[in-house]
This record gives structure tokens, C-alpha cells and sequence, in this order.
């Protein structure tokens, strides 16, 4: 505390002289000067508090010269050791003089001295440098800088902000301020009541960084004493990080329950074509994926045509991807089924065998054509952007407009099976295809159809992938697993089984990962559902009785 | 029925193309290791090591593909997770190698492995003590792979999980092994998996003898694979396997526990895929997690397909003759190779649903088959295509 | 659950002649709301041969289905010989117990032998052990040749199950029920798709199994009950509507306005 301390006294000091001195610009400048030769001192001690002292001139000459420090771009010339800023040129550094920023010529490195600068002092200057933009016209920067000084807690600060904070007009902005502010006042404040003060407002947060702050206060020492000493402020921290904990944790649970249904959406989105194909049909289609994928290219190609020809229209590429892809990703799964599953009905082993050889081929067409690498595909600006809340809870619009447009592809879906005249035909076809074809049913065309519907709802999918996946060859491939063992596990045949899976599939695995890391708990998902299929191989909502034999 | 001893009538039922492929072997197990070591280099007849080991390899694998036939061909189980199996095996035999290093490592250390002393630990994990023994991982090369496959079949079999369910199951078994070798702190090398092994039984791994012997002992290892494979489909028990795969639930009806015979063919083709792995790795000297991916898995039933499903010598000539059209497109042109082996699948489950030795059987045929055989073979593309 | 069952094997009591060899008391079964068998009960004499008629969807295969263990009841009592409880045993232990069953559809091995098909079906070790090992004894060999004089299939010995006619897949599954030396055996329309001729010749064949086999014969074709000349059950909905001879049922009203429509 003593060199905190020292700090203060001198920050509050040379503010007051700095106030006291307004008019005097001749004095001003010198005074500058000399810190900015006082920044090349050998102690680290010195340096940090020519540091603050300058940032407290609130001098924007001051700015430069402390992001040189910061970058190590600042050096003093062995010959008149005058403070310089050097960019580096091949082997001589390009000087300029680190006030007027002027270009003074260049010199050979050995003739410079580096200022060096170590962790501490780095957190300063990045505090200052944040309490230096605190007035910044763009409320990111004033973010950014607010959380800048909240890190740094330099006791330096605390009169930029208060100043800022007067003036700032936007509410999110000053609540970080605030936030900043508390943290300072706890750490550099020696009575009671203010610190008790700074401890209610920062138990408005409930973010990581305020529980550390607060969690350190309870700390214990080496020699068994309390970190802090007062026990009244003990006491408020305690209630105050319990309160955040609590707090932190539900709308953690309210994250994951987010995140678990948008894996849960994108999962359904994967395997609600396959449900059709699969479920309804009973064709095992490996090339599932990669109707997927092509989905996603289409809806690159979409984006390259509109960026060529319309670039205004760009906010409404995905409204002419989503036909597109069904299309493109429909009239593929038609040629397959004609083709060549058709000829393999009641060999799934051979279909599964042949659509996975098609899988390969579909997969090299598309790396022929557009490359091995990723494909950048862009999001339009409705999707983008977050909604956050105090506790750090953050929900983005992509994935949020994921999780409705999956849920109307379901709704849809379900709607034309149930309600049109090509989903009664459907349906008589897979319950009894002797009968339907004797009732004048087409049942070949039904079939492609069908076939064609799965596959066009896959290509959808890849619209919606694309806009938080790379967009690679090897997309489909990465979801083709997982959404075979949605629709088994949700039970053959059944939508809302798919639905009730993907969901849970997604839920669980989020509320995992934080105790066993992405991969170990997906590795214990895919271990439960292999032992959920053994105990009940029919899956979630099974069908029961002759249907199921046959 | 005329009565003989079990091993002469076992030989003499045996089918031409077997009896073939175990000449061959024989002949191979000797020639190829006596051409590479006695000849001198620049001798007409001189088999140079990297093609030893390249055939010692496609072995390997008609061992693999020969262990998938003995379940899909005859039980009607078709596994897309036997690549576990071998990868399984090879980890073993690489755990062996990887103690066999000692203090010739990078780091030099005597029990760790150089990628442990990297991760920081300080002693071996519990599941890598006795892998200095070549017994015990000789033991836990048919072990590992058969516990598995017992566990995981007794699960499956008992609750009647068949056909594509099965498969789906398969895939995601090895699909979540390879995730669980992927991490760092499974002990198995994560990514990288284990390599730079210096010798094996105290035989360097780069000299030409070595590499012969691995060749001889992987030919020894097909012939072997194939007779074991060929006892069981010719006893009753393997007319019950076949009765399982062609009507399941009539044979449960005849009193028979489909589960055990499942369980039995599951568990010895696992084991021996298992073998197949062991004597894979010292030939291409590594074994990482990539080898339990669902696409190599699934790629072994190509081979089988491509040979003749349910043949048994077929599916070891489909193994042999895939790997060298793959060692070929993929030297020569490396973009054709998936649409080859992709075209293949389709090719052949829809033309050659009995693979290359079903169509040479046909034609071999009387007139009135071989009409079938070939030129019905090409009728039916004709109509297909056109 | 089903492994646990595995030790049943062969009951050791002597089968008691006094008791049923099939007892079925108020057996429910339901499927998705639907009752395919309603508080079904009846019972079949050791040595009966026994006629089960009814129309589409009175439940005659789901009854087959639980007797075998293929499907377990909602409630109710299956048992065998008086003392064996079959709810509670899978299809494998009741094949071994000696209850054979045949088909609506005919189901033989396709690719093997009419010969190997007698041979898997053949009274034997069922466990793999055994039959790694296994090797046909002479009396086995014999006793295979004896039934495919039986069942009219000499010729055919070596002929795949899967090129037979129908008819004679029909009867080569009756030979495999045959050999099994099962004591009950179930049927399950052995006429279906047949011709006249080759009916009355299952008819006759049958009867004569009946000699020393109890037998139940489920069926549609009324000529065929009335060549089985046994005592018939018609199941209705799942449950026992009339039980008698032929003639007797035939005359009951309540049978007579099942089958003509109400």
C-alpha cells in the first residue's frame, strides 16, 4: 500500500498544481517536457510516477509519447539523451521528437537507449492511456477506457473519471464508469465508508472481473492475517460477492440454457432433413451432410452475385439463399434418389454404403470448384451484434435468429406433412406402399419427392450454418454424426422426437461443459446416448406394434 | 456324409480362391524377405524395402478386411467402427515401442515418453506399467480390442440393436474414441499420438531385415487370420451365423441365443483387427487418433465390398487391390482419388453386389450364367446409364 | 433383462400329463392405446391338437408372439406344463423348453441346404461352444434323412432353402419344427397359398404329428380346420368368443355375426 499511497499523494498534488496553473501555457509546456524526460529515469519507481503525473496534465500531447512507451518505441539518444520516439527503418531507427511528433532524422541503434518498461508499468500506462480516452467521442473507446482503468485501478484516475462521468450521456457507458470508479475507491480509499460505499456499487455487477476484485479482499496472507484488515468492509464484501455469485450463477443458467438451445437449434436444423429421409423413408443417407454443405455454398454464391450486382441488397441475401439452397440442395437430392437409391430400397447396409461413396464425391466436386480452404460467408447486419446484460451474459443475434428460424423450419415442416395434399400422399406411400400405388399414387415420384424435401431442408440448414460455421468441404461431415444419433435417439419417424433430442442433445452438452470441457463433455454425451440406444433401441418416442416390424 | 479327420476335411472343403491365397502367402512370407536381403541392390529381381513395406502394410489391412467380412459377411453385422479395433491394436504395440525408446528420447528420460516429460507429469500413468513387456502388450494387443468389443456387443447384442442402428452406433463408438485420444491428458500422445519408435524386440525398426521380418510375420499373421476365419464359417457355428444373418429372429425361434454367436464373431474379428493394427504400426512408424476416424472405418467396408462380401479371400484381395489404386491416384493424381473411391462405393454396391471374386464366380459360370455374368453386367449399366 | 434368464433352461420336473401343456389366463396386450389381445384364457390339453381360427386382427399372431416370448403381455399368465412361467423367459429358452414354432410366412434359411436347414433346427447343444465343435453323428444324420422323407424333401436334400416352392418351404419348416422334438408346436397358417392337394396332404401330415406332439394350428381356410378334425377356439378382439368342434362353432350365432358382418 505505502507506494500506492505515494502515488496518490502525488497524482492529488500535481492535479491541484496543474488547476492552480491553468493560465501559465509558457510553464505548461516545460512542465511536460521535463515529464517526458523523467519518463527515461532508470527506476521503475520514477517512471511509474512520471507516468501518472503526465497522464494527470490531461495534456492530449501526452497520448503519443505513452503509447511509444507502451509499444517500446521510446528511446533516449546516448549523445544529449533526449527522449525520442524511433520507427523502426531497416537497421537505423527513423526518429521524431516525441511533443511536436516532427521528424528529426534517423540513427543507428546502437547510438539509442531503449525506455524500459516492465508488467506494472504497462498496466499503468494502459490505465492512463484508458482514462486519456475517457472522453472520446465514440462510446466504444469510452468503454474500452473504462475498462481499461477498471483493471489498472490506478488512484490517478479517479479524477478523469469523475470528470467524465459528469459529462457522459450514454447510460451503459456511465454504468462502467461507475464500475471503475468503485474499483478505485475500494483499493485507494483508507476510510470505512467510502470503501463500504464503492463495495454496494460494485455488488451491482456480477461479471468475473468485480467477483475477483471483491474475492481478493477475502483472501488470507502468508503469515494467516487477512488480506484486509477492516472487517466491517470484510463483511460487505462477503454479502456483496455472495450476492454476485448468486446472482452470477443464475444468469449463468440462463447463458447456458441459451447456448444449449442455439447448439440444440443448429443440431434440429442438422437432423431434421435426416429425420424425414431416415425416419419417414428409412433411406440412410450418408451424402446428408453434404447436402448441408451445398446449402452453404449456395448461399455463398448468393452473397458473391448480390456483392457483384447489387451490393445494397445485401442485408437481404439470405432471404434469396434459404429458396435457393432448398432448391439447389432439393434438386440434388432428387438426382440421387432416381439414381441411385432407388435402386437399393430394402438394402440400407448398400445405401448407407453408396451414399457415403457419393458423400466423398460431393465433397471433391466442391473442393474442385471452390478451393480446399474456408469460404467467407457474411452476415447482414440485422444478425449482427449482441445483447448484454450487467452479470456479463451475452446473446447474439445470429444465434438467436438460429434458434426461431429452426423452429419455423419444424412448423413448416410438420404443416406440410399434416395439412397438404403432397404429405397425405407421403405418408400413405411409407405406410403401405402396395395400397397407395394401387390407388393411383405415383409412389416412385412420391418417393423422390420426399427424398428431395429432406435433402432441400438439409441445404437450409447450411444457410443457417454458414452464419456461424466455416463454410468448408468438410462442413457436412462434422454434423452428419451427431444428427443420426438426434434422430434415433429422438425415436424414427417421429418430428417431435427430433425436436425433443436435438434439444436436450444441446442442453446437456452446454450445461457439461463447464465441469468437463467441450470435448470430454461431448465425448460423455455421445457415451450416453450410445448406452440410452441400447436400452431402448426404438428410441425417445418410440412407435410400438406391427408398424415397427416391418 | 463321409467321415474324415477335422483338419484334412477342413482342407479339402476349402474354396480354390483360399486355397490360392494361402499358397500365395506362403510363397510371399518367403520370397519377398529372401528377394529384399539376399539379392544385391542392383539385381533384376531385387525388392527394394519400401515396397516390403508397402505390401507388408497392404497386408495389415487384408487382415482388417478380412476380420470386418467375418461379421458382415457371415453375421450380418456390418461394424463401421472396426477401424477402433485396430487402432486399438496399434496403440498397444505403439505403447510397447514408446518404452522401448528409454533414455534414447529427446528429453532422455528412462520411463517417459518424451510427449509426458513435455506435459510436465512425473511418472507413467497406471495403464502404461507392464507395456515394457512385450508379452503383456502382446497380450493387451488382442485384449483391448476384444474387451471392448465384448463390452460394447454385450450392450448392443442383448438389447437387440441390428442393422443400420448398429451401424450408427459403431460409428459413433469410434467417433467418440477418437475425440477421447485427441485430448492430451488420455496419456496416448493426443494429436501426435506415438512415434519416432526405434526398434521393436530389440530389432531395429529402419534396418532391411527388420522390415522383412515384420512383412513374413504380418503374411504368417493373414494366413493365420484366414484359417481361424475359415474354421469358424465352415463349423455349425458359422451356418448359424448365416442363418442369423439371413433370418434373425427364426433362428432365436429354433432356441439358439443370437446374442452369444453376435457377441462370439463381434469379439474374435475385433481381435483381430486388433493384430492387424499391431503389426501395421511398426511398419509405418506411428499411430495417431486420426485412425479412428468414422471415414477410415467405413472406408475397410469398401474393401471388403469392392473383394466380395461373404468370401472371405475376397475381402482380403479387395483390401490389397483398393490400397494399391489409393497408393496409385494418390501419388500420381492426388484430386481423382476421392472421386475413384467414392464412385467405387457407389460402383459397386450397385453393379458388384457380390464384389470383384462374385463376378469372377459368375463368370466362371455355365454359358447360360456367364450371359448373367458379364454381359448382363453391362446390359445392366447400359439400362442404368441410359 | 433378457440375459438374467439365461439359466432356465430345461425344467428337470417330469412333464405332468394331468396338467395343460398351454395355459393362458387373462392375457392383455396393447399397443399405442389398441388391444390386440383383451383378457385372452384358454387352455391346451397334453397331446391336443387344436384349431385357432378367428378374422384379421383378432390377435392370433400377437397371441403366437406372446407364447414364444417374442412379446411380453401387459398382464396375465402364460404357462407351460402346468409350472412353467413364460412371461418371464425370451424366445431362445422357450424354443429350448420344447415349444416350436412355424410362421404365417414361410421362413427358411435361404442360403443353405435343405439338409443344413434340418441341421440347425436339429435337438441339440444350443450354446456356441458347442456348436464350434459340433460334428453330426451318425443317429443325427439318420434322423435328418428321416424327416425329409417325412416332409417329401429327399430329392431336394441338397438344394437351397432358398429355391424351394413355396409349398415346399412350407413343409421344410414343418420338418424343422419336426426335428426340433419340440413338445408343443405352434403353426401358424401352414395351408396359406397352398393348393387343395397340397392342403390335405399338411392336414394329413399334421394329424399324424399330433400323434405324439401337442399341437396348435392357427388358420383362415375353414376346409383345412374341418380336415384337422380337432377342437377349435375362435378369438374375436382379443379374446375367446366361442370354443368347441367345428360344427358347433360354426353354428354359434355370436361367431356367425363376426364373420358375416353384423
Amino acid at each position: 500500500m505505502p507506494g500506492c499511497l505515494r502515488i496518490c499523494f502525488f497524482a492529488v498534488a500535481l492535479s491541484l498544481a496543474f488547476v492552480a496553473s491553468a493560465g501559465a501555457e509558457e510553464a505548461k509546456a516545460k512542465d511536460i517536457s521535463a515529464l517526458v524526460s523523467a519518463l527515461a529515469q532508470k527506476s521503475y519507481k520514477k517512471k511509474a510516477t512520471a507516468i501518472e503525473a503526465l497522464a494527470a496534465t490531461g495534456d492530449p500531447r501526452a497520448v503519443p509519447v505513452l503509447e511509444a512507451m507502451l509499444g517500446a518505441r521510446l528511446f533516449t539518444r546516448k549523445s544529449d539523451n533526449k527522449v525520442v520516439i524511433g520507427e523502426k527503418q531497416g537497421d537505423s531507427l527513423w526518429l521524431s521528437d516525441p511533443l511536436t511528433l516532427k521528424a528529426i532524422g534517423s540513427a543507428k541503434k546502437r547510438t539509442l537507449k531503449k525506455v524500459r518498461i516492465n508488467n506494472r508499468l504497462r498496466k499503468i500506462l494502459r490505465g492512463v492511456l484508458g482514462s486519456m480516452t475517457l472522453l472520446s467521442a465514440d462510446p466504444k473507446r469510452r468503454t474500452a477506457a473504462a475498462d481499461a482503468v477498471f483493471k489498472s485501478r490506478a488512484a490517478s484516475m479517479a479524477t478523469p473519471l469523475e470528470r467524465a462521468l459528469k459529462v457522459e450521456p450514454d447510460e451503459a457507458v456511465r454504468s462502467r464508469m461507475e464500475r471503475a470508479l468503485a474499483a478505485i475507491r475500494l483499493v485507494t480509499k483508507k476510510e470505512t465508508v467510502p470503501r463500504l460505499k464503492a463495495i454496494e456499487r460494485l455488488g451491482a455487477f456480477a461479471d468475473p472481473e468485480v467477483r475477483a476484485l471483491l474475492g481478493g479482499l477475502l483472501g488470507v496472507k502468508a503469515d494467516g492475517a487477512p488480506e484486509e484488515a477492516d472487517a466491517a468492509v470484510r463483511r460487505a464484501a462477503t454479502a456483496a460477492l455472495d450476492d454476485a455469485n448468486r446472482r452470477a450463477a443464475f444468469w449463468d443458467t440462463i447463458g447456458n440454457i441459451f447456448h444449449g438451445l442455439s447448439l440444440g437449434s443448429v443440431l434440429l436444423l442438422a437432423a431434421i432433413g435426416l429425420a424425414i429421409t431416415f425416419g419417414v423413408m428409412g433411406v440412410i443417407n450418408m451424402a446428408h451432410g453434404e447436402m448441408v454443405m451445398l446449402g452453404a455454398y449456395t448461399t455463398f454464391v448468393v452473397q458473391e452475385i448480390i456483392r457483384a450486382h447489387a451490393p445494397g441488397a445485401f442485408d437481404y441475401s439470405l432471404f434469396i439463399a434459404v429458396p435457393a439452397a432448398f432448391a439447389v440442395a432439393g434438386l440434388v437430392g432428387i438426382a440421387i434418389e432416381r439414381g441411385i437409391i432407388r435402386y437399393l430400397y430394402g438394402r440400407p447396409l448398400e445405401t448407407l454404403l453408396a451414399t457415403w461413396g457419393l458423400s466423398l464425391v460431393l465433397q471433391q466436386v466442391v473442393r474442385s470448384i471452390f478451393g480446399p480452404t474456408n469460404r467467407k460467408v457474411g452476415t447482414p447486419s440485422w444478425m449482427q451484434g449482441v445483447i448484454e446484460t450487467a452479470e456479463g451474459l451475452t446473446l447474439t443475434y445470429n444465434r438467436i435468429a438460429i434458434i426461431v428460424f429452426a423452429l419455423i423450419v419444424l412448423a413448416l415442416l410438420l404443416l406440410v406433412m399434416r395439412k397438404t395434399w403432397f404429405g397425405l400422399q407421403m405418408r400413405a406411400v411409407t405406410q403401405n406402399r402396395g395400397m397407395a400405388g394401387a390407388m393411383g399414387i405415383r409412389t416412385g415420384w412420391i418417393d423422390a419427392l420426399t427424398f428431395g424435401l429432406g435433402s432441400g431442408i438439409a441445404g437450409i440448414a447450411g444457410v443457417a450454418l454458414s452464419q456461424i460455421d466455416n463454410v468448408s468441404p468438410n462442413l457436412g461431415q462434422s454434423y452428419i454424426i451427431d444428427s443420426f444419433l438426434v434422430v434415433v435417439f429422438g425415436g424414427v419417424g417421429n418430428l417431435w422426437g427430433t425436436l425433443v433430442g436435438a434439444m436436450s442433445l444441446g442442453l446437456v452438452n452446454k450445461f457439461l461443459e463447464p465441469f468437463t470441457g467441450a470435448v470430454l463433455g461431448k465425448i460423455l454425451v455421445l457415451v450416453v446416448i450410445i448406452l440410452f440406444i441400447q436400452k431402448r433401441p426404438r428410441g425417445l418416442f418410440a412407435l410400438k406394434g406391427r408398424a415397427v416390424e416391418t | 456324409m463321409e467321415r474324415r479327420g477335422p483338419i484334412l476335411s477342413y482342407l479339402a472343403e476349402m474354396p480354390v480362391g483360399g486355397r490360392i491365397i494361402l499358397c500365395v502367402l506362403a510363397a510371399l512370407a518367403v520370397l519377398v524377405p529372401a528377394l529384399n536381403l539376399l539379392l544385391p541392390p542392383d539385381s533384376l529381381f531385387h525388392v527394394p524395402t519400401f515396397v516390403v513395406t508397402l505390401f507388408g502394410k497392404y497386408l495389415t489391412f487384408a487382415l482388417l478386411a478380412l476380420s470386418v467380412d467375418l461379421i458382415w459377411g457371415f453375421a450380418g453385422i456390418l461394424s463401421l467402427g472396426h477401424g477402433a479395433f485396430f487402432a486399438l491394436g496399434g496403440y498397444a504395440m505403439g505403447m510397447y515401442m514408446m518404452r522401448q525408446i528409454g533414455t534414447r528420447g529427446v528429453y532422455g528420460h528412462p520411463d517417459l515418453p518424451d510427449f509426458m516429460v513435455f506435459l510436465n507429469w512425473k511418472e507413467l500413468p497406471w495403464y502404461w506399467s507392464g507395456f515394457d513387456m512385450f508379452p503383456v502388450a502382446l497380450a493387451m494387443v488382442v485384449l483391448a480390442p476384444g474387451v471392448l468389443a465384448f463390452v460394447f456387443g454385450f450392450l448392443a447384442f442383448r438389447s437387440r440393436v441390428t442393422g443400420v442402428y448398429l451401424s450408427i452406433i459403431t460409428q459413433a463408438m469410434t467417433y467418440v474414441l477418437m475425440l477421447a485420444f485427441f485430448r492430451n491428458d488420455m496419456g496416448f500422445g493426443g494429436n501426435n499420438g506415438l512415434t519416432d519408435f526405434k526398434d521393436l524386440l530389440g530389432f531395429a525398426l529402419q534396418s532391411d531385415a527388420t522390415r522383412a521380418g515384420l512383412f513374413a510375420a504380418s503374411a504368417i499373421a493373414l494366413a493365420a487370420g484366414y484359417l481361424i476365419s475359415l474354421a469358424i464359417v465352415k463349423s455349425k457355428l458359422g451356418r448359424i451365423m448365416v442363418a442369423i444373418r439371413d433370418a434373425e429372429s427364426r433362428t432365436r425361434f429354433l432356441g439358439y441365443r443370437v446374442e452369444h454367436y453376435k457377441l462370439f464373431a463381434f469379439t474374435v474379428s475385433a481381435m483381430m483387427a486388433g493384430v492387424a493394427g499391431a503389426l501395421y504400426v511398426p511398419q509405418v512408424g506411428i499411430i495417431n487418433p486420426s485412425e479412428f476416424s468414422p471415414a477410415n472405418s467405413i472406408e475397410i467396408v469398401v474393401w471388403v465390398a469392392v473383394g466380395g462380401r461373404g468370401t472371405l479371400f475376397g475381402a482380403a484381395l479387395g483390401a490389397v487391390l483398393v490400397n494399391l489404386g489409393k497408393s496409385y491416384f494418390t501419388a500420381a493424381l492426388p484430386d481423382v482419388w476421392l472421386f475413384a473411391l467414392g464412385g467405387l462405393f457407389i460402383l459397386t454396391t450397385l453393379f458388384l453386389p457380390k464384389g470383384v471374386v462374385g463376378a469372377i464366380a459368375a463368370l466362371r459360370g455355365t454359358a447360360g450364367k456367364r450371359r448373367r455374368g458379364l454381359s448382363g453386367l453391362f446390359r445392366l449399366l447400359a439400362r442404368r446409364l441410359l | 433383462m433378457r440375459f438374467e434368464t439365461t439359466m432356465t433352461r430345461i425344467d428337470p420336473t417330469a412333464p405332468d400329463t394331468s396338467e395343460p401343456i398351454l395355459y393362458l389366463d387373462g392375457v392383455s396386450v396393447s399397443f399405442d392405446g389398441l388391444k390386440a389381445l383383451n383378457r385372452l384364457s384358454y387352455y391346451v390339453e397334453p397331446g391336443e391338437l387344436r384349431a385357432i381360427i378367428g378374422p384379421n386382427g383378432a390377435g392370433k399372431t400377437t397371441m403366437m408372439d406372446v407364447i414364444t416370448g417374442k412379446t411380453r403381455p401387459d398382464e396375465g399368465d402364460v404357462y407351460f406344463r402346468g409350472n412353467i412361467d413364460l412371461t418371464v423367459l425370451d424366445e431362445a429358452a422357450i424354443a429350448q423348453l420344447g415349444v416350436g414354432r412355424k410362421f404365417q410366412k414361410p421362413t427358411v434359411f435361404e442360403n443353405h441346404t435343405v439338409f443344413e436347414n434340418l441341421e440347425l433346427a436339429l435337438k441339440s447343444d444350443r450354446s456356441a461352444r458347442a456348436s464350434l465343435l459340433f460334428r453330426l453323428s451318425g443317429v443325427q444324420s439318420d434322423r435328418i434323412d428321416e424327416v425329409l422323407e417325412t416332409i417329401a424333401l429327399t430329392r431336394a436334400r441338397n438344394s437351397l432353402g432358398g429355391s424351394l416352392s413355396h409349398g415346399q418351404k412350407q413343409w421344410l419348416e414343418i420338418g424343422m419344427l419336426l426335428i426340433q422334438d419340440p413338445d408343443l408346436l405352434l403353426v401358424d397358417e401352414p395351408a396359406a397359398g397352398m393348393t387343395d392337394a397340397e392342403t390335405e396332404d399338411t392336414a394329413a401330415l399334421l394329424r399324424d404329428i399330433a400323434k405324439n406332439h401337442s399341437l396348435v394350428v392357427v388358420e383362415h381356410d375353414m376346409a383345412f380346420v374341418h380336415a384337422l378334425e380337432c377342437k377349435v377356439t375362435v378369438l374375436h378382439e382379443g379374446s375367446v368368443l366361442a370354443e368347441g368342434s367345428l360344427d358347433t362353432v360354426q353354428n354359434d350365432d355370436r361367431v356367425i355375426e363376426v364373420y358375416l358382418g353384423r
